[in-house]
C-alpha cells in the first residue's frame, strides 16, 4: 500500500515537471551543462568581449566569477575588467543607461537574472534568431523576440541571416518560415552553436551561482536522508512489534 | 473524555520544584504518552505532523531570511528595488543564504501539498463530523490564515509577478459595492502596490499572521486531543475500553506515532531535499520565471496568474461572468468555495463517517470533487488556455471552450456540497454496516 502510493507520488512529481517542460516547446534544446567549466569560461570571455559593453551583471562579482570558474583572479582583472576597479566589484557596464535608452530605444537590461526569467534554452535560441530587417531602426530583428531593440552583437561570428517568408495566407500577414545564412561569418554553423551555448551557459551560471554548490552537495544530502529514513523505518518496525 | 493529566513526580529535585509550581512535564506527558490514538492510521495520517514540520521550517528559515531581507521598494539601481536586490544578496552573498531561501520557498509550496492532502483525508474519513466539528473549523481557519500568509510572502521579493499578483488580488476588494475603491487604497496605502504595501505586508507576514497561525495550531491540536483522533474506519475508539480506561484500539501517541512520524518525516525530507537541491523552481511552478524580473508597473507579464496553490480558487473567480454591471459575483463565488468547506459538518447529515462504509453516491461525489479541484487548478494555472489551441486547432474559439470546461468543473465543485446535503438529508444514502472495532492497520 505504502510503496504503491509512494511510487505514485514520485511519478506525479516527475509528471508535473515533464508536463511543464513541454510548455517551452518550439525551442531548440540548448543542452546546457553547468558542470562544463570550460564552456562557462569560454562563455565568460565571450560575454566580456561582446556583451558587457552594454549589459551589466549587477548581482555577480568578478571575484565570484574567478572562484567559481576556476580562473586566476589576476587573469580576470586583466581580461575582464577593462576599466579597472576592484576584484570584489560587481560587473557593471560603463554605458550610462540614459545613453543606452537614447541609442537603442531602450536601456540594455541587466542580465544577472536573464536566464532565470526565461524558459530553459531561451538565450541560446535567442542568440541564433537574429536576422536583417531594414524596417527596424538598427536594421536587425529577432524571430524569438520580435522587434527587439538589440542589434546582433555576434554578427561577425555568426554572419548575417535573412528571413525567408511564406506567402501570406488570406487575412494574415506574411510569416517567417526560416532564417537563411546570407553572408558567412568567422564561424561555421557548428562553431556558432557552441558560441551561443557557451554564452547561455555562462548566463545560466550568472543567474544562480549557487547552482554549482547545490548540485554537487545535493547527492550527499539525499544519501544521508535515505539512510536516516531506512533507520527510522527499522526503528518504527521494532516499536510496532507490540502493536501487531 | 479527552486527555486526563496525571501529575508526574520527578525524582530530580529541580524538576520536582518546577513541576509543583507549573506542571509542564505532566502536560507534555498527557499529550504524548498519555494521548491514545487509534492504531489503524494509514498513509493519510502522516500529513498532520508533516504540516507541523513545515510550519517550524518556515518559521526558522524565515527568521534567518529577515536578517538579510529589506522590505523596501526604493530603487537602489535603475529599475531594481532594495527588496529585490536583498533577495539576490541572500542568494549570492549570504553564506548558505540560497539554501535557507530555497527551504523557505519550497516549504511554502509543500505546505499546501501537505495541507490539501490533510484536508482530503478529513473529507474521506468524515473527520469533520460530530464530535470533531471544531477541529475542522479551526483547521479551516488555519487554511485561511495560511493563504493570507502565502500571498503576502509571495509579494516580498518584489519581482514583477509579486507586483502584478498583488495588484490583481487586492483589486478583488474593489468589486465590493460602494466602499470597494477606498478599501483597495486603504489596503495598499497608495494608489498602486508600492513601498507602503510592501512594508505592511512584511509586518503581517513575519509577525501578525505567524502569531495567528501558531495560536490556531495550538487550538486545533487542543480541540483534537479533547475529542480524540478519528481513523480510516470512522470508529470511535473510546467506546470500547480496557479495564484501565484506555481505548482497546488505541495506542499511546508516544512512542508509537512519534516513531512512525519520524519515518514519515525522513521520507518527506527526501522529496523536499530533491526539490531544494535539484529543482528549486520546480519548472516554474514553485518560483516563477516572471518573478526573477524586478517589479515594473509599466511591464505587465503576459499571463498574470497566482502560484499553483491558489489556482483552483482563481479559476472559479475567472469562470464566473460579471453581470448587473459588476464583477463581484466571481469574488463571492471564490470566497464561497471556501465558506462551504467551513459549513461541511452541517451540510453532511450522514451518520457514517468513513468513505469505506458510505454509499456509492458519496464515493463518486468525493472522487468528482477531488477531480474538480485538480481541473480547476489546471484552468487557473493557464494549462487549458495553452493546450486548447493544440487539441482543438488554432481556429477553435479557445475562450469559449475554456469557459465551458472551467464552468463545468466549477459546477461540479459547488455541486458536491448541494449533493451531499440532499443525499444525506433525505435518506438517499445506502450505507454499509460500520464495524464495532477498527479493522486493518499497517
Amino acid at each position: 500500500m505504502f510503496r504503491k502510493i509512494a511510487a505514485l507520488l514520485v511519478a506525479g512529481l516527475i509528471g508535473v515537471g515533464v508536463a511543464h517542460a513541454s510548455e517551452e516547446g518550439g525551442l531548440e534544446p540548448a543542452n546546457i551543462r553547468l558542470d562544463d567549466v570550460a564552456s562557462m569560461q569560454r562563455g565568460a570571455r565571450l560575454f566580456f568581449n561582446y556583451c558587457s559593453g552594454c549589459h551589466s551583471l549587477r548581482f555577480l562579482r568578478y571575484s565570484r566569477i574567478a572562484e567559481d570558474l576556476k580562473l586566476d583572479p589576476k587573469d580576470v582583472e586583466q581580461n575582464f575588467m577593462f576599466a579597472g576597479g576592484k576584484i570584489g566589484d560587481p560587473v557593471i557596464s560603463h554605458m550610462p543607461p540614459e545613453d543606452g535608452a537614447k541609442w537603442f530605444g531602450k536601456a540594455p537590461p541587466d542580465l544577472s537574472l536573464e536566464a532565470r526569467s526565461k524558459p530553459e534554452g531561451w538565450i541560446y535560441n535567442y542568440l541564433k534568431s537574429f536576422y536583417v530587417d531594414p524596417s527596424r531602426p538598427l536594421g536587425w530583428n529577432n524571430t524569438l523576440f520580435p522587434n527587439v531593440s538589440m542589434p546582433n552583437a555576434l554578427w561577425e561570428l555568426q554572419g548575417i541571416q535573412t528571413a525567408v517568408t511564406k506567402p501570406a495566407a488570406e487575412g494574415h500577414d506574411a510569416s517567417i518560415e526560416k532564417l537563411e545564412l546570407h553572408t558567412p561569418g568567422r564561424q561555421n554553423a557548428e562553431e556558432f552553436d557552441r558560441t551561443a551555448r557557451d554564452i547561455a551557459t555562462f548566463l545560466q551560471y550568472a543567474g544562480e551561482p549557487a547552482a554549482l554548490q547545490r548540485e554537487s552537495m545535493g547527492v550527499w544530502v539525499l544519501l544521508y536522508l535515505a539512510l536516516f529514513t531506512l533507520l527510522a523505518y527499522l526503528l518504527k518496525h521494532e516499536f510496532w512489534k507490540d502493536v501487531h | 473524555m479527552g486527555t486526563t493529566m496525571t501529575r508526574l513526580q520527578p525524582k530530580n529535585r529541580v524538576l520536582a520544584w518546577v513541576e509543583d509550581r507549573l506542571p509542564v512535564l505532566s502536560f507534555l506527558n498527557a499529550h504524548t504518552s498519555g494521548y491514545y490514538a487509534p492504531k489503524n492510521f494509514n498513509l493519510w495520517y502522516y500529513f498532520g505532523s508533516l504540516a507541523l514540520l513545515v510550519l517550524v521550517n518556515q518559521i526558522l528559515t524565515g527568521i534567518f531570511l529577515t536578517m538579510h531581507y529589506k522590505p523596501s521598494a526604493e530603487l537602489v539601481a535603475p529599475g531594481i528595488s532594495a527588496a529585490f536586490a536583498s533577495v539576490e544578496y541572500i542568494m549570492r552573498d549570504v553564506s548558505w543564504g540560497w539554501l535557507i531561501r530555497y527551504m523557505h520557498s519550497t516549504g511554502a509550496s509543500l505546505f499546501f501539498v501537505v495541507v490539501y492532502l490533510h484536508m482530503f483525508r478529513g473529507l474521506m474519513y468524515g473527520s469533520y463530523k460530530k464530535p470533531r466539528e471544531l477541529v475542522w473549523i479551526l483547521g479551516m481557519l488555519i487554511f485561511l490564515a495560511l493563504m493570507a500568509e502565502a500571498f503576502m510572502g509571495y509579494v516580498l521579493p518584489w519581482g514583477n509577478m509579486s507586483f502584478w499578483g498583488a495588484k490583481v488580488i487586492i483589486s478583488l476588494f474593489g468589486t465590493i459595492p460602494l466602499i470597494g475603491d477606498s478599501l483597495v487604497e486603504w489596503i495598499m496605502g497608495d494608489y498602486l502596490p508600492a513601498d507602503a504595501t510592501l512594508n505592511r505586508f512584511f509586518a503581517l507576514h513575519v509577525i501578525a499572521l505567524p502569531l495567528v497561525l501558531l495560536l490556531l495550531v495550538v487550538l486545533h491540536l487542543g480541540a483534537l486531543h479533547e475529542v480524540g483522533s478519528n481513523n480510516p474506519d470512522g470508529v470511535e475508539i473510546k467506546e470500547k475500553k480496557k479495564p484501565d480506561g484506555t481505548p482497546l484500539d488505541g495506542i499511546a501517541f508516544h512512542p508509537y506515532y512519534t516513531v512512525k512520524d519520524i519515518f514519515g518525516t525522513g521520507f518527506f525530507l527526501l522529496i523536499a531535499a530533491f526539490i531544494i537541491f535539484y529543482a528549486p523552481t520546480f519548472g516554474g511552478w514553485f518560483l516563477e520565471h516572471d518573478n526573477f524580473l524586478p517589479a515594473n508597473n509599466l511591464a505587465t507579464p503576459t499571463h498574470i496568474k497566482p502560484v499553483w496553490y491558489f489556482t483552483p480558487f482563481y479559476a472559479i473567480l475567472r469562470m464566473i461572468p460579471s453581470f448587473f454591471g459588476t464583477a463581484v459575483w466571481g469574488v463571492i463565488a471564490m470566497f464561497g468555495a471556501i465558506v462551504l468547506l467551513f459549513l461541511l459538518p452541517w451540510l453532511d447529515k450522514g451518520m457514517v463517517k468513513s468513505v469505506r462504509y458510505r454509499g456509492t453516491g458519496y464515493k463518486v461525489a468525493l472522487g468528482l470533487f477531488a477531480l474538480s479541484f485538480i481541473m480547476l487548478a489546471a484552468v487557473g494555472a493557464g494549462v487549458t488556455a495553452e493546450k486548447i489551441p493544440e487539441w482543438f486547432g488554432e481556429k477553435a474559439d479557445a475562450t469559449f471552450i475554456e469557459n465551458l470546461f472551467g464552468r463545468f468543473w466549477t459546477l461540479v465543485y459547488f455541486g458536491y456540497f448541494a449533493f451531499i446535503w440532499v443525499y444525506t438529508k433525505f435518506g438517499f444514502e445506502k450505507t454499509k454496516p460500520v464495524p464495532e472495532r477498527v479493522t486493518t492497520h499497517d
